[in-house]
């Protein structure tokens, strides 16, 4: 019973992130465009995808991971999500760099592009904050509330960034895609304790260790 | 406007249609002030279509007003592009203070677009 329903909310992640890439792949959009700025627009939705795993990780609601390999993996996915952010912007850039300029000053026409460069800016400000926590001595309980109220920009900033966003993701696909990454960055801020005053037992902090 | 000069190329030649055409670029313009209609404007219009990119030469054209201050022009299919199907037009010749407009379709479905221009001395 148990690894049935490990099985199923595995693969509903699994549906979640893959049905939308895929309905992507087959925009007819793809046709007039160029390998570069297909890739950077496909480097935004995996984005956006790892923004749904990501609370799903640290909170604990995906099955069969012990609480250090899942922070090992919200980790490194953040790692990832960098990475796939820094493509999706370098690939804009190359495709149409004035675009992509008015969009980084803030400048642009399109109602969707400051809430995706608010939303980069915050990715980055996590990773950084993370890299240099120890360095920077930011205790724990600084640190996690920090990182949660940066966590909220990049869900709201990501989610109204793609909604507004006339290109090759499929509506639907990404209507669904946006609603679970509101309900998993929900859930985690409800399920978290770092609201709580008093402080947290020693090795007691999940899920926001 | 904003954005509006994005991939401009300065002094696109004047065409009967750009490319294969089967969508319709129009719009009007008028003078500041009294509204007067201005024949004879050059007005430069690009865009992302089905055949080319914004920044591509194929993709770039002008075309003259009438008598009536009216403009159209015959272009590819505009397909969205930086999240919007939208086309570029700009007034760049001199006599006026240059103009350029960035208008956005309702539909990406949609076979015409509109915009229209008013001019300021320069």
């Amino acid at each position: 019973m148990r690894s049935a329903r490990t099985s199923v909310i595995w693969a509903a992640l699994a549906a979640a992130v893959c049905v939308p890439i895929a309905a992507a792949a087959a925009s007819p959009l793809l046709a007039y465009r160029d390998a570069i700025y297909i890739l950077a627009g496909f480097a935004g939705i995996v984005a956006l995808a790892l923004v749904l795993v990501q609370p799903l990780l640290i909170g604990g609601y995906l099955p069969g991971l012990s609480a250090y390999r899942r922070r090992r993996a919200h980790l490194w996915i953040g790692c990832v999500l960098v990475a796939a952010v820094a493509i999706h912007v370098a690939g804009l850039w190359i495709t149409s760099p004035p675009d992509m300029i008015d969009a980084l000053l803030f400048s642009s026409p399109t109602p969707f592009s400051p809430f995706g460069v608010v939303a980069m800016w915050a990715i980055f400000a996590v990773a950084l904050l993370a890299a240099f926590r120890r360095k920077l001595g930011l205790r724990p309980r600084t640190w996690r509330i920090a990182h949660m109220l940066l966590a909220v920009v990049i869900v709201a900033g990501s989610v109204v960034h793609s909604l507004l966003i006339e290109g090759t993701m499929e509506t639907m696909s990404k209507l669904v895609l946006c609603g679970l990454v509101l309900v998993a960055a929900t859930k985690v801020i409800a399920d978290t304790r770092i609201w709580r005053k008093r402080a947290l037992p020693r090795g007691d902090s999940l899920p926001w260790k | 406007m904003s954005g509006g000069a994005n991939n401009y190329r300065k002094g696109a030649p004047i065409v009967q249609r750009i490319g294969k055409g089967g969508f319709w670029m129009s719009g009007t313009v008028r003078r500041a002030g009294d509204g007067a209609p201005l024949a004879g404007q050059r007005i430069q219009i690009w865009a992302h279509t089905v055949e080319g990119r914004e920044e591509d030469e194929r993709s770039h054209g002008a075309t003259l007003t009438d008598k009536n201050g009216a403009f159209r022009l015959e272009m590819p299919q505009i397909v969205p592009v930086f999240g919007q199907p939208h086309g570029h037009l700009a007034y760049d010749s001199g006599e006026f203070k240059t103009v350029f407009l960035r208008p956005v379709m309702r539909s990406a479905k949609d076979s015409s677009l509109e915009a229209h221009f008013v001019l300021q001395p320069a």
